[in-house]
């Protein structure tokens, strides 16, 4: 507002200008024939539909525009989009790398290997937790040898222990197994030798390594682990091999683990009848159910148990364990779209509610654009527009705190990060349409007034 | 509407000579509007009839109430009747639907409001745009057009201006342009310079009778007899009627008024005459 007389005299410059005409006119009279500069309308009637483009594109600036000049409101209203997307894309990602990984270590596992595990114990029709009965023993594991098509059996003694060299200590997993147990894992050796039938026919203190504990016993000394006395609880054992690591899963790496002969576990470690696991390997993977059955025939006779009467043991194969997990996926995922389902429900009332406080806010706007010729079909669209910016600019923005949220998860986890262009692609999708859906009310509201009201509206 | 109705509502027209020969752009007969508030009802308008031909820049005056703001919405197309007959240019836009009519306002109808009626976030080019828009131009074409209605209002420094950036009389002049911009076949202006000084007031006027005399049709809905003088037929409404309808007897003139106060203020002097060599450029 500097300077209003300057201001004015141009303005009135400005007026001359103008005014020209009448000036030099003789008399007051206009010429007959329009002589404004402005091209006629008559010769535009059809014109109206040619570049509805760019009326379109006038619709998202300004949806731009006005979203920008709220950009708080604008925000806080789509942060329900934006934590049901973030939400959904980030335990997707996790889930997905999980299940890659579970499949993955399921295929190394192979398709061909038995899981043998107690049964839950059934007192008074309660369950307790598988594994928590005892009742496999090592003559089982033995009497499964003679099987047809079982290559190898070994049954597991677990424990955890504190393993001690030098200065150093680690709390790990100790597991008795037999020779056979590298084949049926699929364990490498880094340095040093496996189990022998010599060291289990003996029961002598020997042990081979995890590269976990490996290294956090001999890592700081430098030491080679190969030859080098450690002590397990109480009682000394010579390491004889290191393993190549396998990788971990989540907070469990399976490398952390220390195994021992069977003998010597039971003699030394944990003094039990009774064994923790039971694993065979068959030779073909379509020989997988015969076995299975035949190891149930065996230990249910073994067990003295009838038929019909409830098994005291559990067998498993790794495509059992994998629809275990695959269903665990799916149940998780179905709950993260109910998730998603509701937060995004919450999120486009939020946009309804600021589309109509916008509605009301701008209703002389509306006025206005209804006075110079916009059609009730132009405002709908003009508010739908501005809802399905909001609404996609807020799914883009939980997209990417999604991502982001699952990288960071799935390498905390040290799962795979897969992310999937096609559920990504879906929840920008789903935005979308939660603010057409939920803008359409406040739109169609806008496109109903009253011109002579809205443009009275102060 | 067919020619040979147009003849016949000629015929009983008594209209201002020198535009008796135009053909009517507002052809209104027997035009009423009721509003129903609840159980009663409020007669607004009661049989209006008005012919208005081309090139002719009438005043309506009346008092609050008196059925000119009613007759103003119906003229622009905003509203529409209860009952009679409203032709724009020859159409029949009393029994159109609410799109029709939205065609017509942007076609064939410039509005001027009191309250000016910007848009509050877009520029002075984008305002005066807004109408090409809504008609589907491209947008080079709406740009082209916009930029030389504010030129010819005087504005074409001030294009990129949002209105809160423009004083009163310069926010009229940016509502001018963009009631021209589509080449309207009448403008209707509702109390212009209600909200401006008297001297931007015959600014604007100065304006408006400069159209007029390119030939513009204007309707003008005022309550101060002072700005009804620069127009040059006078209608008076009350109780929801025409009451009375005479030329104005001694149309004032916006340009010589500025001329002459400018010339009477010395302080201005300078200014008004360094310009119109400005203009020679």
């Amino acid at each position: 507002m500097s300077g209003p007389v300057e201001r004015d005299r141009q303005a009135a410059a400005k007026t001359e200008v103008v005014a020209q005409p009448v000036r030099e006119g003789s008399g007051r009279q206009a010429p007959p024939s329009p002589a404004l500069p402005i091209e006629g309308s008559s010769q535009r009637r059809e014109g109206r539909e040619i570049h509805r483009g760019s009326l379109l594109v006038a619709n998202f600036a300004s949806a731009f525009e006005s979203l920008w000049a709220n950009r708080l409101r604008s925000l806080l209203t789509t942060l329900g989009v934006v934590i049901g997307v973030a939400a959904v894309i980030a335990a997707m990602t996790l889930t997905q790398g999980a299940s890659v990984l579970i499949q993955a270590r399921l295929s190394v596992l192979g398709t061909n290997t038995l899981l043998i595990v107690p049964g839950a114990a059934t007192s008074s029709g309660a369950f307790s937790s598988l594994g928590s009965q005892q009742s496999l023993t090592q003559g089982d594991a033995d009497a499964l040898a003679s099987i047809p098509h079982v290559v190898q059996v070994s049954p597991v003694l677990s424990l955890g222990a504190q393993v001690i060299y030098g200065s150093q200590n680690w709390n790990t997993r100790i597991q008795g197994v037999y020779p056979g147990y590298r084949q049926i894992q699929g364990w490498e050796i880094a340095g040093g030798r496996w189990l022998n039938a010599h060291d289990e026919l003996t029961g002598l203190p020997v042990a081979v390594l995890g590269q976990v504990v490996a290294n956090s016993l001999f890592g700081p000394s430098g030491t080679n682990p190969v030859g080098q006395t450690i002590r397990i609880g109480t009682q000394t054992f010579r390491v004889v091999g290191v393993l190549q690591p396998k990788g971990s899963f989540g907070a469990f790496s399976q490398d952390d683990v220390v195994f021992v002969p069977f003998t010597a576990a039971l003699i030394r470690l944990k003094n039990s009848s009774y064994v923790d696991q039971i694993q065979v390997l068959v030779d073909k993977p379509e020989h997988v159910n015969t076995v299975q059955r035949a190891v149930d025939a065996t230990l249910l006779k073994r067990h003295r148990i009838s038929a019909g009467s409830p098994a005291d043991f559990q067998i498993r194969n790794a495509n059992q364990l994998l629809q275990t997990a695959q269903q665990a996926t799916q149940t998780l995922t179905l709950l993260l779209v109910g998730i998603a389902g509701i937060s995004l429900t919450v999120g486009g009332i939020g946009i309804m509610n600021i589309m109509l406080v916008s509605v009301t806010e701008r209703t002389r706007e509306i006025g206005i654009r209804m006075a110079v010729g916009a059609r009730r079909r132009d405002i709908r669209n003009q508010f739908l527009i501005e809802a399905l910016t909001l609404s996609s600019l807020g799914g883009i923005l939980g997209i990417v705190l999604g991502l982001l949220a699952g990288w960071l998860m799935t390498t905390n986890f040290g799962v795979p990060f897969v992310p999937q262009p096609l559920s990504i692609l879906l929840a920008f999708g789903v935005s979308a349409l939660v603010g057409v859906t939920f803008g359409f009310y406040p739109a169609v509201r806008a496109a109903r007034l009253d011109p002579i009201i809205a443009l009275r509206t102060e | 509407m067919s020619d040979r109705e147009v003849q016949l509502v000629q015929g009983d027209e008594r209209s201002v000579p020198a535009t008796q020969r135009r053909p009517p752009i507002v052809l209104v007969r027997n035009l009423t509007k009721i509003y129903r508030l609840g159980e009663t009802t409020v007669p607004a308008l009661r049989g209006v009839s008005l012919t208005v031909r081309g090139g002719e820049f009438v005043a309506i005056m009346g008092p609050s109430g008196s059925g000119k703001t009613t007759f103003m919405n119906l003229l622009g197309c905003l509203d529409r009747p209860t009952g009679g007959d409203y032709w724009l240019v020859g159409r029949r836009v009393s029994r159109m639907t609410p799109d029709e009519l939205a065609d017509v306002r942007n076609r064939r109808i410039g509005f001027v409001f009191q309250g000016f009626h910007l848009l509050a976030r877009s520029t002075a080019l984008q305002n005066v745009a807004l109408p090409l828009m809504y008609a589907g131009l491209s947008r080079a074409e709406q740009e082209r057009r916009a930029r030389r209605a504010l030129e010819l209002v005087g504005l074409g420094s001030r294009l990129h201006h949002r209105p809160s950036q423009l004083s009163g009389g310069q926010q009229q002049r940016v509502a001018i342009a963009r009631a021209l911009v589509n080449n309207p076949a009448l403008l209707l202006a509702d109390e212009p310079t209600g909200n401006l000084d008297s001297r931007t007031s015959i600014e604007i006027m100065a304006i408006l009778q400069a159209l007029n005399a390119r030939g513009l049709t204007i309707v003008l809905v005022t309550h101060e007899s002072d700005i009804a003088a620069y127009a040059r037929r006078r209608i008076l409404f009350r109780d929801g009627q025409i009451v009375s309808d005479e030329p104005v007897v001694a149309t004032r003139s916006a340009q010589d008024e500025l001329l002459q106060y400018y010339q009477s203020s010395p302080a201005s002097n300078d200014g008004y005459r360094a310009l119109p060599a400005e203009e020679e450029q």
